[in-house]
């Protein structure tokens, strides 16, 4: 009998992770792990934190060391890109013209950063942050730039805006709604981090959008912004959010809609196909619905999920979701989807530098939000899984013992 | 370079020479010990790095921040004493000869 095959498509956390939690379950066929940049599997993260500030080296940053894919025997395939894949006929064809057969596949195939449609977007110094590559050329900018606009103030602006403002650059962030992060956190730790920003130097534009690029000799100059302004730029980043790549399984014949579509189980309506990670959008009890998740937590966690059915322990995704962000010396950390809240207690004093946004829809406690509180946020994880709930008032109430309340519940990191 | 064992659950040993400045986590990820996840690189956000330290060299190892004291609070296997996120054990002289104790499970 041949030996079943497993195709992950796309080499990024998710998919690693995939990859090397099927050896760890015992999957005995083939494991081939495809992606399409010319390294090894790497942490995305440190790309616009540490690694761009030159605080730590790219061996920092690969996942494992290229032994470990010989050892564990996963086939890696990178610098190869899947131009299709044929379900009836369970192959892979590759941009190269090769073809791999596939018994399970797992789509982790990420997203791409999102480009900014205005008149002069292609100058050069108008750059992304997503890849190695990215980061590489914004680390070696960021030696000469002196005037810098950040386009997007979502987690990556903001953690590359701290860093250019530390690498003593002048720092314009530029933002088309009024709250930074808004897709992600409260109003309240939005504006937290707002004043922070300003207070580190940085210039803000809030409710501001860019009509054009300006540029001179193919450089750019500055930016053109919604409300007329022309702010001066020798750097411009563009940061606007990403696009799920979706377009394989789409041309396969599968459900997209804001992702890769797919149920419980992480299982497309194909159910040898899955998908995880960036490109995944997925039913969760941790919000109203449906959900496509940026984070590590979600591709690593999703990764082990799917590797755990393929080998026949197969389990609904439940896990609590998490994220962190680290800007200047403030450290963001958010447990749960918080997006949907009606009610914030804050825990803690704001003006300290420590606290703590808990988020709640009605009486049922959704996430919270830390600003250099890491003990709530270790807690909160586990108070996000089951009963008994956390009330309002007990949230607010700082002589209230969080750890105590949080020893009650179960201790797996699970949705009950 | 000071001489680091790690000992896995069912007493297999692997000896590491960590150069000073690297973590012991960063160590086993390059070298491939087994047991170690790391999930998030390091930055205190995981408890996925979780070891246990030989007691008696506890006091070899750098003091804890109350950021190791909470996120240990979060370690898939049973906290104890010497329990240590391996990522915050950067290796000093002083880590000579030193062992860790890989727990059951990091997820």
């Amino acid at each position: 009998m041949p030996v079943p095959v497993a195709a992950i498509i796309g080499a990024g956390q998710g998919g690693f992770q995939a990859a090397a939690s099927l050896r760890q379950e015992g999957f005995d066929g083939r494991v081939v792990l495809i992606g399409d940049e010319p390294v090894l599997p790497y942490q995305r993260p440190p790309l616009s934190k540490s690694y761009l500030a030159g605080e730590t080296g790219i061996e920092d940053l690969w996942l494992r060391p290229t032994e470990f894919y010989a050892k564990q025997q996963i086939e890696l395939i990178h610098g190869d890109t899947v131009a299709e894949f044929d379900r009836a006929g369970r192959r892979l064809r590759m941009a190269s013209g090769r073809e791999i057969p596939w018994d399970h596949l797992v789509l982790a195939t990420g997203a791409r950063y999102r480009p900014l449609a205005v008149p002069g977007a292609e100058l050069d110094g108008v750059l992304p942050l997503r890849t190695l590559a990215d980061a590489d050329t914004l680390r070696q900018r960021l030696d000469e730039a002196r005037e810098v606009v950040v386009v997007g103030a979502g987690f990556i602006g903001l953690e590359f805006a701290s860093v250019a403002i530390a690498r003593g650059a002048d720092v314009h962030i530029v933002e088309i709604t009024l709250q930074p992060m808004g897709r992600v956190v409260s109003a309240q730790t939005s504006q937290f981090f707002t004043d922070a920003h300003i207070r580190w130097g940085a210039k803000v534009s809030l409710g501001t959008g860019v009509t054009r690029i300006l540029g001179a000799n193919g450089r750019v100059t500055g930016v053109e912004t919604t409300d007329g302004r022309r702010l001066s730029a020798d750097l411009v980043l563009v940061c606007i959010g990403v696009i799920p790549n979706a377009e394989l399984a789409g041309k396969a014949g599968l459900a997209v809609d804001n992702g890769i579509v797919v149920d419980e189980h992480l299982a497309s309506r194909d159910p040898s196909i899955f998908a995880i990670g960036d490109c995944a959008n997925f039913p969760t009890p941790f919000a109203n619905g449906r959900v496509r998740l940026e984070s590590v937590q979600n591709a690593v966690d999703q990764g082990r999920c799917v590797a755990a059915h393929i080998t026949g322990h197969p389990e609904p995704y439940q896990r609590v979701p998490w994220f962190w962000s680290d800007q200047g010396d403030l450290k963001l950390q958010i447990a749960g989807i918080t997006i949907w809240h009606d009610n914030a207690v804050t825990r803690g004093r704001p003006a300290d530098g420590h606290f703590s946004i808990f988020c709640f829809r009605g009486e049922r406690l959704i996430g919270v939000e830390s600003v250099n509180r890491p003990a709530d946020h270790v807690v909160a994880r586990r108070l996000l899984t089951g009963e008994p709930a956390l009330s309002p008032e007990q949230a607010a109430d700082e002589d209230y013992d969080l750890r105590a309340h949080a020893r009650k519940l179960p201790a797996s990191p699970r949705a009950q | 370079m000071p001489k680091v064992t790690y000992v896995h659950p069912d007493g297999a040993r692997e000896v590491l020479d960590i150069p000073l400045g690297t973590s012991v986590m960063r160590a086993a990820i390059l070298n491939g010990v087994d047991g170690i996840v790391a999930e998030c690189g390091g930055e205190m956000m995981c408890a996925t790095c979780h070891v246990y330290v030989e007691p008696d060299q506890f006091d070899r190892t750098p003091p804890q921040s109350d950021d190791e004291k909470a996120m240990l609070e979060f370690t898939a296997s049973e906290r104890k004493p010497n329990s240590r996120l391996s990522c915050q054990l950067v290796a000093t002289p002083e880590f000579e000869d030193l062992v860790v104790y890989l727990p059951e499970t990091q997820v």
